[in-house]
């Protein structure tokens, strides 16, 4: 069963193409990684997908409701605390418990700091927490291990494995080797958009050259 | 031959550079004449001198509410069609609206000056012409603080739309408003108002002048606009290579 | 959405939320307009409705950055975006919040003020009744401003830009339900129309702003 299919995508930043004719797709179970150079246009593709953008060419399926984000912004309030923090994503979307999440990222001893008081890796790990608490499959995920550490990275690493095996299924950026054997990686360079005169159009100033 | 076909920038630049010369011609020659021929006019015995103003006042009062459902119709078009050109028209537009807003308000205030006694009064009409020329600011300072061309052509549209329902709601209140505070609409610079025969031409005439002379401007700003996006383009394409 | 609207008051109760500011804001206007204008009881007592009405739309529009500002530098409005919450009843319900922490204060503070531009007590009732009429609609306009500019730098004044002339219809009608209230006349009129304006508002609006919002998440 497919979670998501992605069929001849291209999307665009600042009004350039970044990477077009983009395919794939993303079975319950499976993990999709993406690399490429900086600047290719990972970030802009995983947004697109999440629906914070539209694509510039190419189509989406994806299972209704079946859709998580995570970013380098964490989207943490620091004057609630982390189990607060926590509750409220929760709550919207559509109830749950957060203990599990809390245990999963070794959060528990924390829960009720605010969570202006935590590093950056535990902010990191209270934002991944989040993943789980919305009970979504289909997690995109964008640079997820900035700021952890070896140990934390590894215990992400694990929690994806649940996820996976839970039926869930992870498409992510990252420069980092999770030691995901079973996620396939896809590389994004050969679908770089031509850039000079065969650039083709995408945004508004584009329309007219 | 449907307009959209404008719709193409090429196919605007094309038509619009054939166009240009005989609007300026046009707006030159009947703004010109029909200012000469009103302001030669004998005085109306009745209303003196300063009446003539009217030619003035009165086609530049015309436009400015024109130009803005001109800016309307031209976001609406953005925003459901994604025509590039007529965003750029809205954007274009409006400076020549905020100007023409602006003269409408100082003829009007020069109209009233010998009426009231002082240089400005809260009169229905002006102060609503007051508030539309802080919606023309408004549009024009959201179109120069938004970078991305995409989202600025559609935020400005967006407050178009919600700038010409508050932009109407805005002249009914005024006219409650005021109301209240003077009876009758005797200050006001109607002008609907009685006017003799013999300024009526003129003032035909000054009309269309003006329209025209907001399409001769309208054209050459937005070919403007055209060529700079084209500037830009090439600018990031440059950037990438 | 009742969480996101526990959340957002929760944020502005406690500290670095800025709450009260909007009522000693109002507090310091209301104190700095007799220096302006004369201490005299006829010269304040014609424009108090007006000053207080003036003073409680200038002290709404000061938090109003805030409503959408915050949560787009952290990502949260990534998040929301990306949430089963449409984006529509998210503005409503941060407009509301705002409502609630920012325009209710001012409401309950106003009278208050009143009686320090000798505000005649037969206004009084009006003038909570408008103030309570009318503020939805300021939260609401400035959610739409707020949406339009966030991420933008220096978006604070143009907002206020924006958002003031799209006050003037409810300024006008709040203030003139207050001084026919204390002449005895009848303010039924612009009290049905300073209503009218605000259901208008708050119905269709936040459709307004979420469009807003979708470009600049872009």
């Amino acid at each position: 069963m497919s979670l998501l299919a992605v069929h001849d995508l291209a999307v665009a930043r600042g009004g350039l193409r970044t990477v077009e004719g983009v395919s794939f797709t993303l079975a319950a179970g499976e993990a999709l990684i993406l690399r490429g150079p900086n600047g290719i246009g990972k970030t802009t593709l995983l947004r697109t997908v999440a629906g914070l953008q539209p694509p510039v060419a190419g189509r989406i399926e994806m299972a209704e409701d079946a859709i998580t984000y995570a970013a380098h912004a964490d989207g943490l309030k620091g004057a609630l605390s982390v189990a607060e923090n926590l509750r409220f994503w929760a709550q919207v979307f559509g109830g749950g418990g957060i203990g599990d999440a809390l245990q999963a990222m070794d959060l528990g001893a924390l829960a009720d700091r605010p969570a202006a008081a935590l590093s950056a890796g535990q902010k990191r790990r209270l934002g991944l927490a989040r993943l789980l608490v919305t009970g979504r499959p289909l997690w995109v995920l964008d640079e997820p291990t900035v700021s952890l550490d070896a140990v934390s990275v590894a215990r992400f690493a694990a929690v994806v494995r649940a996820h996976l095996a839970g039926g869930g299924a992870a498409l992510m950026a990252t420069h980092i080797d999770l030691g995901l054997d079973e996620a396939r990686v896809l590389d994004l360079m050969p679908y770089r958009a031509q850039p000079g005169k065969a650039a083709r159009p995408a945004g508004f100033n584009e329309a007219f050259a | 031959m449907s307009i959209w076909e404008y719709a193409n920038p090429v196919k605007f630049m094309r038509t619009s550079g054939a166009i240009l010369p005989f609007a300026v011609a046009g707006a030159a020659a009947c703004t010109l004449g029909g200012l000469l021929w009103g302001f030669l006019t004998p005085e109306d015995y009745k209303q003196g001198s300063t009446v003539k103003i009217v030619f003035l006042h009165v086609p530049a009062a015309m436009m400015a509410i024109n130009i803005w459902v001109m800016m309307l119709v031209t976001s609406l078009i953005w925003l459901v069609r994604r025509h590039h050109v007529s965003a750029l028209a809205a954007k274009a537009a409006a400076p020549i609206g905020a100007v023409m807003t602006l003269i409408a308000l100082a003829t009007g205030a020069i109209w009233g000056q010998p009426m009231w006694g002082t240089w400005w009064e809260w009169d229905p009409r002006l102060t609503s012409f007051l508030i539309l020329l802080l919606f023309y600011i408004g549009y024009m300072a959201l179109w120069a603080a938004v970078e991305d061309p995409d989202s600025a052509a559609d935020l400005t549209s967006v407050l178009c739309l919600v700038g010409s329902v508050f932009a109407l709601l805005s002249r009914y209140a005024v006219l409650f408003w005021n109301q209240g505070l003077h009876q009758g609409a005797s200050l006001s610079v109607a002008p609907g108002e009685r006017m003799s025969a013999v300024y009526r031409y003129p003032l035909y005439l000054t009309m269309a002048g003006f329209f025209l002379l907001f399409l001769a401007l309208l054209l050459i700003r937005t070919r403007t606009e055209i060529r700079r996006r084209r500037l830009a383009a090439l600018q990031a394409r440059e950037m990438r290579t | 959405m009742l969480s996101l609207l526990k959340r957002d008051l929760a944020l502005a109760t406690r500290a670095g939320g800025g709450f009260g500011l909007g009522v000693a804001f109002f507090l310091i206007l209301c104190a700095l307009v007799p220096f302006g204008v004369g201490p005299e009881t006829g010269a304040l007592r014609p424009i108090a409705p007006g000053i207080l009405w003036l003073g409680a739309l200038l002290s709404c529009l000061l938090s109003l950055d805030r409503i959408f500002a915050l949560d787009h530098e952290d990502g949260s409005l990534d998040l929301l975006a990306t949430s089963p919450l449409p984006l529509e009843g998210a503005v409503a319900v941060k407009a509301l919040a705002h409502w609630i922490s920012t325009g209710l204060p001012l409401i309950a503070a106003a009278p208050l003020f009143g009686i320090l531009l000798h505000l005649p007590a037969a206004a009084t009732p009006w003038l909570v009744a408008s103030l309570l009429l009318g503020t939805p609609a300021l939260s609401v306009l400035g959610a739409f401003g707020a949406a339009i500019t966030v991420g933008l730098r220096r978006g604070g004044l143009l907002l206020s830009l924006l958002v003031l002339p799209l006050y003037i219809p409810t300024l006008i009608f709040g203030t003139e339900a207050i001084r026919r209230g204390q002449e005895g006349g009848d303010p039924a009129t612009p009290m049905l129309f300073l209503a009218g304006i605000t259901a208008g508002v708050v119905a269709l609006v936040p459709f307004a702003a979420a469009a807003a919002l979708r470009v600049n998440l872009r």
